[in-house]
């Protein structure tokens, strides 16, 4: 069984090369690009590069996308997944050690650009403050002390592939703040890695902050949803 | 309002309030349309409890029968709600349209890629 880096992929074409060229160097690392109904030679560049594209007919969204990306894994028998951007943020030198905290036995190992050691990242006032209220919501409903619940640079052990292949929130921000609050609940061990994370190598950052009212009200009310139901198992999709 | 029809209410917006929120936690709904709902539902409570706050903003409004802005206002969120079920069921049929013509051509691969097959077999 071997490691899975699923690359999530809109309109990419900019950075994706550099990116796959970086995840080439890691031993033993099986590279898997989603192309998420982008609209530029995202596909093209992953066909180029030799490596694995799965197409979606139209745009599914981050977690929509992983969630493709997690299924392709199951099928290709990985043992262990991690998920890196395509845009360039995520630098594939911390790949190793989030993959070496799943192998000392945590089932979902985070990386946050905020943990103590992380290499600075500035972000702007609201988004910082936003990002400060979502680790709260985090920490208050599983007692997991996150400092970066939004990361979605992330690496994870076979069991929480198989729950998340089925059980992924797809929503913006439930797939990254909402997916701790599931695999906690379902008693998987959650844990932090430092990482530096680098601007974004090309292309446009995605204006989605615009609707984080919105989002963190639906994220909310999903949370919710999970704690009425006092679902451990996830329940049924 | 008496005191009987204001524990009705409150009683009936907080049952859909939670009834929905359960819903989303049994995956039956998704968080997107059950905060539509939780728009409508949550404000019910405070106006049940306090049905002058209705009298009030008619007043504010030079509403000269209060009770028609809050008729107008909630038939105004349902053609709001209604609509955007349009837009979404519009979405739906484009992506359904697309999903068939998506394995039609996958197939029609398939089919080339095994005849193609085939004839290697032959050579
Ligand atoms: N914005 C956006 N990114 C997507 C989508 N589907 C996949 N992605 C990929 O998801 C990753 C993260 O996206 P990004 O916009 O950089 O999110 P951010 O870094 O959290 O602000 C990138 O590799 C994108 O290419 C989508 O529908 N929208
Ligand atoms: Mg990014």
């Amino acid at each position: 069984m071997s490691a899975v880096a699923v690359i999530p992929a809109f309109n990419e074409e900019a950075s994706l090369g550099g990116v796959l060229a970086e995840i080439a160097e890691i031993d033993g690392l099986v590279p898997v690009v989603v192309d998420d109904g982008s609209s530029d030679g995202t596909a093209g560049v992953a066909r180029n590069a030799g490596v694995a594209c799965v197409r979606l007919p139209f745009n599914l969204g981050v977690g929509g996308a992983v969630r493709t990306g997690l299924r392709w894994a199951l099928d290709h028998d990985a043992g262990t997944v991690v998920i890196v951007d395509a845009d360039g943020q995520h630098d594939p030198a911390d790949v190793a050690a989030l993959l070496a905290a799943i192998d000392a036995g945590a089932d979902l190992a985070i990386g946050s650009r905020f943990a103590a050691d992380a290499g600075d990242y500035a972000v702007g006032g609201t988004r910082r403050r936003a990002m400060r209220i979502l680790n709260r919501l985090v920490r208050s409903t599983t007692g997991f002390a996150a400092t970066d619940a939004t990361s979605g640079f992330r690496a994870m052990s076979r069991p929480v592939v198989e729950y998340l292949a089925r059980e992924y929130p797809v929503e913006y921000l439930a797939d990254t703040v909402e997916v701790i609050v599931l695999v906690r609940r379902a008693g998987h061990e959650v844990i932090e890695v430092p990482v530096s994370m680098r601007e974004r190598a090309g292309g446009v950052p995605s204006a989605r902050r615009f609707r984080l009212v919105f989002n963190f009200l639906r994220l909310l009310v999903g949370i919710a949803g999970g704690v009425l139901v006092g679902r451990r198992d996830g329940g049924r999709s | 309002m008496s005191a009987v029809a204001q524990i009705t209410l409150s009683v009936v917006a907080l049952g859909i309030t939670f009834w929905v929120v359960r819903l989303v936690g049994l995956r039956r709904l998704r968080s997107k349309y059950a905060l539509l709902w939780l728009v409508i539902t949550v404000p019910l409570v405070p106006l049940a409890v306090f049905p002058a706050i209705v009298d009030e903003a008619g007043e504010f409004l030079g509403v000269n029968y209060p009770p028609a802005l809050l008729f107008s206002l909630s038939s105004l969120l349902l053609l709001g709600i209604v609509i955007h079920y349009s837009w979404e069921l519009s979405r739906l049929e484009s992506r359904t349209r697309r999903l068939g013509e998506e394995i039609a051509l996958l197939n029609a691969r398939l089919d080339d890629a095994e005849r193609a097959d085939d004839g290697e077999d032959e050579s």
